[in-house]
């Protein structure tokens, strides 16, 4: 069966193609869809076994990252008069799996997709700035500590970049910050926390494990000649083509179910 | 509480830690010696759009705030408990507000409100909340200073009390649409008046052009047939103002000059030095690619940027352009309105819409520890780099393109003027459906469409503004702030437009704005129509001519048949992106310009295009008397190396890199910084150009200022090799070289130079600058043509001088040359950092005693003029070895050598795993061992090679390359001399000096 992926665009969001080239690259058949195609009724989200939230700055992250295009999502009506976040319900509803990366995984937080402990679609955490108040890019190391959520099955760590000025995970209250380690949400932890990040935390999940969203680039790591350190892993003889990253696009195109949509 | 607006302030939750208070808090108590207490930031958004209390509430707490972070106060004064201070600072009318414009958008989605979005009814400002009571003079001085820039920016200060109304930056002009006719039939005082009081930016000469153009008969007897007045209108005064200023015409590089070397006694005239030189130039190299057959020079200097070919399928879109005048006066909006006006060069060449692959950025500012008393309008080097860095990260990292690599030198002079050049490539396939992309088809009848953002009185005069120096009564509205925002969504758009062939050619709106566009594209098919009164404004009250001048940003100009026209202007809309028709084409060879059928501009092309006068200039040069200085007896190496490392031409850039987002895409295979620690410096960057292949470009800068004043000639031909050497580093080939596919190059030439035309009072060594600039126009014709090697694009920026209070800071004459080259294969490249242990370490290109300007000198205050001198004959020897090397796969890397010579290079070779270094060195010939550590002699390169591969490279390399050492794992660079230790540190301890020199100053 092929499987169908869905990599929203528009309004600034800037990662698109690599997404797409991922899903390409994982065996999948994507296809980049502007938010406006979805919101007059051309695009019909459930024929479709993943939807994608790339990163880059929609709304050019103006009051807060994600805030503007979560809003949008939130409270325009599309043509059957119910939200994009009622779609996105129904998507979870029918099994099929959701992703936010970086400005994707923000716009998840701001809907109450993750880590959605309330199961009510209440923003629950939030990403605010930077410890230091400064735009990063850098690569880190990320440990799995669990494979909460099929995206990141059989993986123990991985070196990914981070590219955000607002990566710092804040959790409302006590009672959040226990269930999400309680019940093993926070599934993607930084070795060295760069951001200030509350639990360490670089990706959620939810319950289901059909959401998962992250702060770092997976999709930029589909090659290892996107590694900071090719050059000398290549000399060493230690070298596989494609990135670590690619794993997370491969894991999920090989877990959805075989079934038709 | 007046009830005509509402307010939310906004806030981070008392809980959650939050620096940006504390810093502004420090800054206070660095700069003006004031505890201020404890310093909260919060943002305040003042709403015009008539709202009922229960949307307030539910805007304030949804839509601009979050419940996790924050806490809001809707409709309250400003006040805090234990504060007794505040400062607001808003943007002033007219300025961009992107996050108002966002804010309004979030209302209009949440409360299904309709209104005409792209009218301001939300206004965002920033709040600062003070402890303890500081003087509301500090604080005014401090938010001038620190906070804000008051040409574009309202600040507020003072108790609680004071601030109980809010200031809303409405715009409010009266409306004139009133059209002025000029007399002209003047003087020569009273042009040069005219001039000087419109702004025109024009001289005598130019300006008797002018007159001449209206009493002549013909111009005459046209317009009284078609009812036009005799004398001209203010607004075809501003087009031809605009069409001739040296931004778009570049009058000076077209001037006849007379040159003449008293030193050789020697005289010659130029004709044009773009022609001689620079068009020459590439008109060889064409000939000589052509003859072996070689086709991938597709379009040069006659578009927005130039195309060379990839491959079968793409084109390669380059420019580099510069913005320093407006970055004097606002680095962050210069900067950003600088990247994304050279992100619209590429986007309209051709037909358009190419895709954006990355961005490059060179900056020249004053050192950061400038210590003189600031003149009126002069901004603190450290000020305009925070400013340029903020602009050049927005304006890249918002648009999705990466920042692959850039440069920064300091310099004194360039304390008055900064330069920031502003480089964008991209992709464009070869073809929309049937159509070739490099063409720039225009028939009479096709429609002139404007995309994008809409106008304001914004940067009026731009193009006649950079033209001029800098003063303190510089125009206010010379000052713009980008929106990559809305550039990124049109953008979007253009491509999706025109992959559909529904375009038939772009051009940008840039200075000039419409007048400088539609003129350009008005040659093509010989005429236009213009209605400005179907140009969107951002609010109403300009004057026609303003509508057609102003340089409001994010604007394309689309040129589209009548038969796609409805669905290029629904697609705009399901996009949304707003696009207005305002005119065609035309065959009658005029421009005319119409507001509701009346007249307000009719020119006839020809004369506005071909009728500017040709300048004569002459230019000077004596060779600068010979200076050899004394090296100290006794000086200690490690001390000097470590010293180096600090400086500010040599220390890391990684304070900016980071904050540049440099690998989205996910392309960027050669980035700023590699290694196992991230902090090798590299040489070119290098890029994918699609994930389906391994084709890769390479891209470098050269620029070396330092050595213009000794030996302009090889100040130029230096940094052409400087951009040559860092492609040929990591493995790129030169063109011609054997190679069997097609290895495209394509550099764009960027001259910025002070004021070069001679004044006996005002610049009386403008003969002498003006000998420097046709010295660099000379070696650039000489390294081309040599390494066949093309110009492709280029730009010329003029009078980079800042005067004020009697004084003048004068920029040094300076080239950047940016290179691209083609990468047949990425996975062959070379990075610039040691790969292993017992791999040997050698020096490539041989070593001269040239520490004139070096890095080493500087440190040390001596003056020599013996400075690096390129030897083309050994460079191109060198490069092909070097080329064979890497063919078979022998460098591990290879890094090339400059400031701070050889041992710098080496060092930063260490830094990717802190590996150590065992060096032993013997001298030779003359050579000295200050030069062998420290010369910067040109085309050079520390490789690394496998001992198994030492024959071969050794046979390979013959007498260009020496052995030095090899690498080992003990993280301690040694170097031997004679038998003698005379360095011995830890790359850690190395590195460390080298990470902290500019970071320690800046932040």
């Amino acid at each position: 069966m092929e499987v169908k992926s869905l990599v929203i665009t528009g309004y600034g969001i800037n990662c698109e193609e690599e997404v797409a080239a991922a899903y390409r690259l994982a065996g999948a058949i994507p296809e980049i869809v502007h938010l406006n195609d979805i919101f007059s009724g051309k695009v019909d989200i459930h024929s479709f076994h993943i939807i994608n939230f790339p990163g880059g700055f929609s709304f050019g992250d103006d009051i807060a990252s994600g805030k503007v295009l979560a809003n949008k999502i939130k409270f325009q009506k599309l043509p059957d008069n119910s939200t994009l976040l009622d779609q996105l319900k129904k998507v979870l509803a029918e099994k099929k799996y959701i992703l936010g990366i970086c400005n994707g995984f923000q716009v998840l937080t701001r809907l109450g997709l993750l880590p959605n402990i309330s199961g009510k679609f209440e923003q629950e955490v939030s990403l605010a700035h930077n410890i230091q108040g400064k735009f990063i890019d850098e690569w880190v190391t990320l440990k799995v500590p669990n494979a909460a959520t099929p995206f990141i099955a059989d993986m123990d760590t991985v070196e990914l970049p981070i590219r955000h000025g607002e990566g710092r995970l804040i959790v409302l209250d006590e009672k959040i910050k226990h269930a999400v380690i309680d019940e093993k949400l926070n599934c993607l932890i930084y070795a060295n926390n760069p951001n200030g990040s509350m639990l360490d935390c670089a990706g959620l999940t939810d319950r289901t494990g059909q959401v998962f969203g992250l702060m770092p680039h997976p999709e930029a790591f589909l090659s290892v000649y996107n590694h900071p350190d090719w050059g000398r892993r290549k000399k060493q003889g230690t070298i596989n083509e494609n990135g670590d990253g690619l794993k997370i696009f491969k894991n999920i195109v090989e877990a959805i179910p075989k079934n038709p949509l | 509480m007046n009830k005509n607006y509402h307010t939310i302030q906004v806030f981070l939750k008392e809980t959650l830690e939050d620096r940006t208070g504390d810093k502004v808090g420090g800054l206070l108590k660095k700069h003006f010696s004031i505890d201020s207490g404890k310093i909260i930031k919060g943002k305040l958004y003042v709403i015009t759009y008539p709202l009922s209390d229960k949307e307030l509430t539910f805007f304030a707490e949804e839509g601009v705030s979050d419940k996790v972070l924050n806490y809001v106060k809707i409709n309250l004064p400003l006040s805090q408990n234990g504060f007794q201070k505040c400062i607001v600072i808003a943007k002033l009318p007219g300025v961009t507000d992107d996050e108002g414009m966002s804010a309004q958008q979030s209302l209009f989605d949440m409360c299904e409100l309709s209104s005409d979005s792209s009218l301001q009814h939300i206004f965002s400002q920033d709040i600062y909340l003070i402890e303890k009571d500081v003087p509301d003079l500090t604080l005014k001085t401090f938010a001038e200073d620190f906070l804000c820039n008051k040409l574009i920016n309202h600040i507020s200060r003072g108790s609680f009390e004071s601030l109980s109304q809010p200031y809303i930056p409405e715009v409010k002009l009266a409306v004139d649409k009133s059209v002025e006719e000029i007399e002209i039939d003047l003087s020569d005082e009273e042009l040069l008046r005219l001039s000087r009081n419109k702004l025109l930016s024009l001289d005598l000469e130019e300006m008797r052009a002018v007159k001449n153009y209206y009493l002549s008969d013909d111009t005459k007897k046209y317009r009284a047939e078609n009812n036009l007045s005799v004398n001209p209108t203010d607004c075809e005064l501003e087009i031809v103002a605009q069409t001739w200023s040296e931004h778009c015409k570049h009058k000076e590089f077209n001037a006849v000059i007379d040159y003449a070397d008293e030193s050789r006694n020697t005289s010659y005239r130029v004709n044009s030095l773009f022609k001689t030189y620079i068009k020459a130039a590439t008109d060889v190299v064409q000939s000589a690619l052509e003859k072996n057959g070689r086709y991938w020079l597709v379009k040069v200097f006659s578009d927005n940027a130039g195309i060379v070919k990839i491959n079968n399928d793409n084109y390669f879109v380059w420019k580099v352009e510069t913005h320093n005048s407006p970055s004097a006066i606002d680095p962050y909006g210069g900067a950003i309105t600088g990247i994304l006006g050279n992100n619209r060069d590429p986007l309209g060449t051709g037909i358009g819409g190419a895709k954006l692959l990355f961005n490059t950025n060179v900056l020249c500012f004053g050192p950061p520890s400038y210590s003189l008393p600031l003149l009126q309008g002069q901004l603190h080097p450290k000020r305009i780099f925070e400013g340029v860095r903020k602009g050049i990260e927005d304006g890249g990292n918002k648009s999705g393109i990466p920042t692959v690599n850039g440069s920064v030198i300091f310099d004194d002079r360039y304390s008055g003027k900064p330069l920031v050049y502003c480089g964008t490539g991209g992709v464009m396939p070869k073809k929309y459906l049937t159509k070739p992309t490099e063409l720039k088809p225009i028939s009479p009848g096709n429609k002139i469409v404007s995309i994008g953002g809409r106008v304001g009185k914004d940067g009026i005069h731009g193009a006649t503004f950079s033209s001029r120096e800098i003063d303190e009564h510089s125009p206010r509205s010379a000052v713009q702030i980008g929106s990559p925002i809305v550039q990124k969504i049109a953008g979007d758009f253009l491509r999706a437009a025109c992959e559909r062939g529904l375009i038939e050619t772009t051009t940008d709106c840039g200075a000039g704005g419409l007048s400088s566009a539609i003129g350009e594209l008005a040659s093509i098919s010989n005429g236009a129509v213009v209605r400005l009164e179907n140009v969107l404004l951002k609010y109403s009250g300009l004057k026609p001519w303003e509508i057609f001048l102003s340089e409001s940003q994010e604007r394309m100009i689309l040129v589209v048949s009548e038969d796609n026209l409805n669905e290029v202007l629904s697609l705009a809309k399901h996009l949304a992106v707003e696009a207005a028709v305002i005119g065609e084409f035309a065959d009658t060879g005029r421009l005319t310009v119409l507001y509701n059928e009346k007249v307000v501009a009719d020119i006839d092309i020809e004369f506005l295009h071909n009728g500017v006068p040709k300048k004569y200039l002459s230019a000077e040069w004596t060779e600068p008397e010979k200076i050899a200085a004394d090296f100290p007896k006794q000086v200690n190496y490690n001390q000097l190396l470590t010293a180096l490392m600090r400086c500010d031409a040599i220390s890391s850039r990684e304070y900016l890199i980071r904050q540049y987002d440099h690998e989205v895409k996910g392309k960027t295979i050669i980035k700023p910084l590699m290694g196992k620690l991230q902090n090798a410096p590299q040489d070119a960057a290098v890029v994918r150009v699609s994930f389906e292949s391994y084709e890769g470009i390479a891209v470098s800068n050269g620029i070396m200022p330092k050595y213009v004043d000794i030996d302009p000639y090889n100040s130029s031909a230096g940094a052409f090799d400087e951009a040559i050497r860092q492609i040929i580093a990591i493995g790129g080939k030169l063109p011609l070289s054997g190679e069997q596919e097609d290895i495209f190059w394509s550099v764009n030439d960027n001259f910025c130079v002070p004021d070069s035309v001679y004044h006996p009072e005002s610049n009386p060594d403008g003969k002498r600058k003006l000998a420097q600039l046709v010295q660099m126009c000379s070696a650039l014709y000489d390294m081309s043509t040599f390494f066949s090697i093309p110009m492709t694009s280029g730009k010329d920026s003029m009078k980079n001088d800042f005067k004020s209070a009697g004084v003048k800071i004068s920029v040094p004459p300076t080239v950047l040359y940016s290179a691209a080259a083609k990468i047949v294969d990425i996975r062959d490249t070379i990075t610039g950092d040691f790969k292993s242990s017992g791999d040997l370490i050698y020096q490539v290109g041989a070593t001269y005693n040239e520490l004139g300007e070096s890095e080493l000198y500087k440190l040390l205050k001596l003056k020599d003029t013996a400075i690096p001198v390129v030897r083309m004959e050994g460079a191109k020897r060198v490069y092909k070895k070097m080329m064979e090397a890497a063919s078979r796969k022998l460098l591990q890397s290879a890094h090339d050598i400059s400031d701070g010579g050889m041992i710098v290079a080496l060092a930063e070779s260490c830094f990717g795993f802190d590996c150590g270094a065992e060096i032993v060195l013997e001298s030779e010939n003359e050579l000295t061992i200050q030069s062998l550590l420290f010369s910067e002699s040109h085309s050079r390169f520390v490789v690394s090679v496998n001992e198994k591969d030492r024959n071969t490279f050794e046979e390979i390399m013959l007498d260009d390359a020496r052995m030095l050492g090899s690498v080992n794992d003990t993280g301690i660079i040694r170097v031997a001399h004679n038998n003698i230790e005379i360095i011995n540190l830890q790359t850690e301890a190395l590195h460390f000096a080298w990470s902290n020199g500019l970071t320690e100053q800046v932040i």
